[in-house]
Order: structure tokens, then sequence, then C-alpha cells
């Protein structure tokens, strides 16, 4: 492995960070507007957005790429594969971030909403005022986790030929006939990735627990 | 309606996948169940070198995704003189990744569990893999029941992956057919629809488990 492997390997790593972060920046305000849809039981779009969680749920990454990329051009949206990886990696991280966002919301308590409710606030405020400051919070380390799931579910999309970390990894030891070597730096790389992300996690716990919101 | 005839006509190709997938997700359920509660009582047990080489090993496979480990195992082996068919090197990456998250959660059950039911299996007398396999595991399982169905239908999603080192599972099978007779839309709307039947069977056995474990929860 020479330095152009190495570095090969790294631009592979920016792909990844990015559409992991591009897809949970869309997915978790999606999934929170679709928890509120649960939560608010708007007839009709509940049971939609049910079924769609619960389909994405129990479907694997890599048949969710592979349907989007080769799928939809029979209906006439032909995607270049980065949307077609975007897409799918939104619509599978949304599925999730509504079940932790729901569940936040199905333990909030019933009586700050009516308090709420008699001190004259409406709907927007309540939820802006009372039910997102707490929401957020007792939802972050489900958050996290997710976040970390997401970036290790990225290299499903090196199926439709996005060049991320696994993928050139796989493309440096086929080149080089030695596999090991990349696998164990494309290894170091997602670790060090996943280990900010946790290192994150830990300070805002830390920083929330100092202010005392929990 | 038509491309959903080319893949009835199929259904043999379909039918072996379906059934290649549920050995796997089985056989890997099943081991790494097993060896999870193995390296558990190791994790929280007071040999320290031990406890932290099984940490080491659970924490570097939280860290991997599954893919780079399936190529780990599959292309990486053979450089250390270890070669695999591409259906025992899925398995095993299968059961060996998966043994890590299941040891880690079932160490969460046990961690949860009152003191009392280890001390006054001891006072009884049990020590080691007795005191394991008469006291702890029947606790611990329904503890962590919830926890083992997610991660079940984790070791399902995880099955697809396997189709990148040619497992005749269903996503590669389905995925075949797709390329032979360019049907991409009914070949994987089937596949997803098997995936979703496959998981509305596991939570109907893990609800049957749950029946069963209510009764016991103190």
């Amino acid at each position: 492995m020479n330095a152009y492997d190495y570095y090969s390997i790294l631009q592979g790593a920016i792909f990844t960070v990015s559409l992991s972060i591009v897809s949970l920046v869309i997915g978790v305000p999606l999934g929170l507007g679709f928890a509120l849809i649960r939560w608010a039981k708007v007839p009709f779009f509940k049971d939609l957005v049910q079924a769609y969680v619960n389909v994405i749920r129990s479907c694997p990454t890599v048949t969710l790429v592979l349907l989007i990329y080769y799928a939809l051009p029979e209906f006439g949206v032909s995607l270049n594969p980065l949307p077609a990886a975007v897409l799918a990696l939104t619509l599978s991280t949304t599925a999730f971030n509504c079940e932790i966002w729901r569940s936040a919301l199905v333990e909030f308590p019933k009586d700050q909403l009516d308090a709420a409710h008699a001190l004259g606030l409406n709907r927007l405020m309540r939820m802006r005022l009372i039910v997102f400051p707490q929401i957020w919070r007792s939802s972050l380390p489900g958050i996290f986790n997710e976040i970390t799931l997401q970036i290790k579910s990225t290299p499903a999309v090196a199926v439709i030929g996005i060049v991320e970390i696994t993928r050139a990894a796989l493309r440096v030891g086929s080149n080089t006939y030695e596999p090991l070597p990349p696998f164990i730096f494309a290894l170091l790389i997602y670790s060090s990735i996943v280990f900010v992300f946790l290192k994150l996690q830990k300070y805002f716990e830390i920083q929330m627990k100092e202010k005392g919101y929990i | 309606m038509h491309d959903f005839l080319i893949i009835w006509a199929h259904i043999d190709l379909v039918f072996t996948g379906l059934i290649n997938t549920l050995i796997l997700i089985v056989l890997a359920g099943v081991m790494s169940i097993l060896l999870g509660l193995i390296l558990t009582p190791l994790l929280v047990g007071s040999n320290k070198a031990l406890a932290t080489m099984v940490q080491c090993y659970v924490d570097a496979m939280r860290c991997v995704p599954f893919l780079l480990f399936v190529y780990l195992i599959y292309f990486g082996l053979p450089t250390l003189g270890l070669r695999l068919s591409s259906w025992t090197a899925g398995a095993l990456a299968l059961v060996l990744y998966n043994t890590a998250y299941m040891a880690e959660l079932l160490r969460g059950a046990w961690l949860e569990l009152p003191p009392s039911i280890l001390e006054s299996g001891r006072s009884f007398g049990f020590t080691g893999w007795g005191l394991l396999r008469h006291i702890m595991v029947t606790p611990m399982l329904i503890r962590a029941l919830p926890m083992i169905g997610n991660q079940l239908i984790q070791i399902l999603k995880d099955s697809a992956f396997l189709t990148v080192i040619a497992v005749k599972e269903l996503t590669h099978e389905l995925n075949g057919i797709q390329s032979t007779y360019f049907i991409p839309f009914a070949a994987f709307l089937t596949a997803l629809i098997l995936y979703w039947i496959i998981c509305i069977l596991m939570e109907m056995v893990m609800g049957s488990f749950e029946q069963f474990a209510v009764l016991r929860r103190p």
C-alpha cells in the first residue's frame, strides 16, 4: 500500500461522513414531523406513517438501495447513484428517527400539556416552549445511537457504485493483491469516526448534567 | 403484472434464496445467543484480563460496519492461510459480529438483575457453569427478550449484505433475476415483501416468548 492508496481510502471517508450527515440532517427533523403526525393522531396520515415505518424498518438497507436505484427508472425517475444513495439512506434513517421521537413523545407527561392548555398557550407555543425543549433532551441518546448505526450502514450504497470507505478499501485490495492492510486501515477510520461521535455524545450529556437538565 | 409472472416462473430461485436466508438467520441467531451467554459472565466476571479482552472484541465489532467485516473475513482470512467458501464465510461473519452485540445486551440484562438472584444461587452452592445454567440464564433471557428481538431483526438485515460475497440469499437471488430480465421493481418489491413477512413471523415468535416472559417477570 502506497501513499496514494491511503489517500483514496481517506477520500472514501469523506463520502461516508457527508452521506451520513446529509441523510441525518434531513432525516432527524423529518422523523420528528412524522412522529408528531402519529402522536397527534392525524386521520389517514398516521396510518400512512405507521405503514412506512414498519416496512422500512424491516427492509435491509442494501435491498432498499437496489430498489431505489434500479426500480425508480421504471417510473421515469432516473437518479444518479449519489442522489439515489442519499434518498435511500434518508428514507431508512427517517423511519428510525420517527420511532425515537415517538417514544419520547409517548412518554411525555400529560399533565404538563394540560397545564399549558390551562395557561392558554396555543398548539404551536405548546410545542415550541413546553414539549420540544424536553423531548430533544430525552431523545438525544437514541439519536446519537442512530447516528453511529447510520455511519455503519453507509457501506450499503457501495452496491450501486459509490466509492465510500469500504469500497475504496476493496479496490485497493484488489489492485495490490493484499486485501488485509486496506481493510485494517478502513477499520481504523470507521472506529475513529464512531469514536468522535461517542465523545460528542458524552460531552453533550456532561453539559446537560452540569446545567441540571437531566 | 407480467413482471411478477416472470418471478413466479423462477419461484425455485426465490425459494432457494428464502431458505438460505432463513437458515442463516436461525443459525446466526441461535449461535450468537449461545456464544453471547458464554461471553457475558466473562464480561462481568472478576477476571480483569479476560474481561478486558472480551470487552475489546465487543467494542471492535460495534465500531465496524458489517459489510467491512464480511470483506475482512472473506478476503482477509485467506491471507492468513484460511480459505472459506462464501457461505461459510458469510455465516461465520454473521455469528461473530452478532455475538458481540448479544454479549453486550445480555451484559446489560445481567447488571439489571437484582443481586439477590446471584447471591442466593451462590449460597445454595452453585458455582461456575452450574450457576450460569441453572440460575442466571432464564432471568437474563427474560429480561433481554425485547432487545434480543431487535437484534434478530438486525441479523435479518445484515444477512442481505452477504450478497456482496455471492451467498445465495434472498437479495442475491432476486438481484440475479432482476439483472437477467430487467425487472428491478418487481424483483426488489418481492424481496422487500418477503423480508417483511419474515419480520412479522419473527415478531410473532418473539411475541409468544414474551407471553411466557410476562408470567415470570417479577
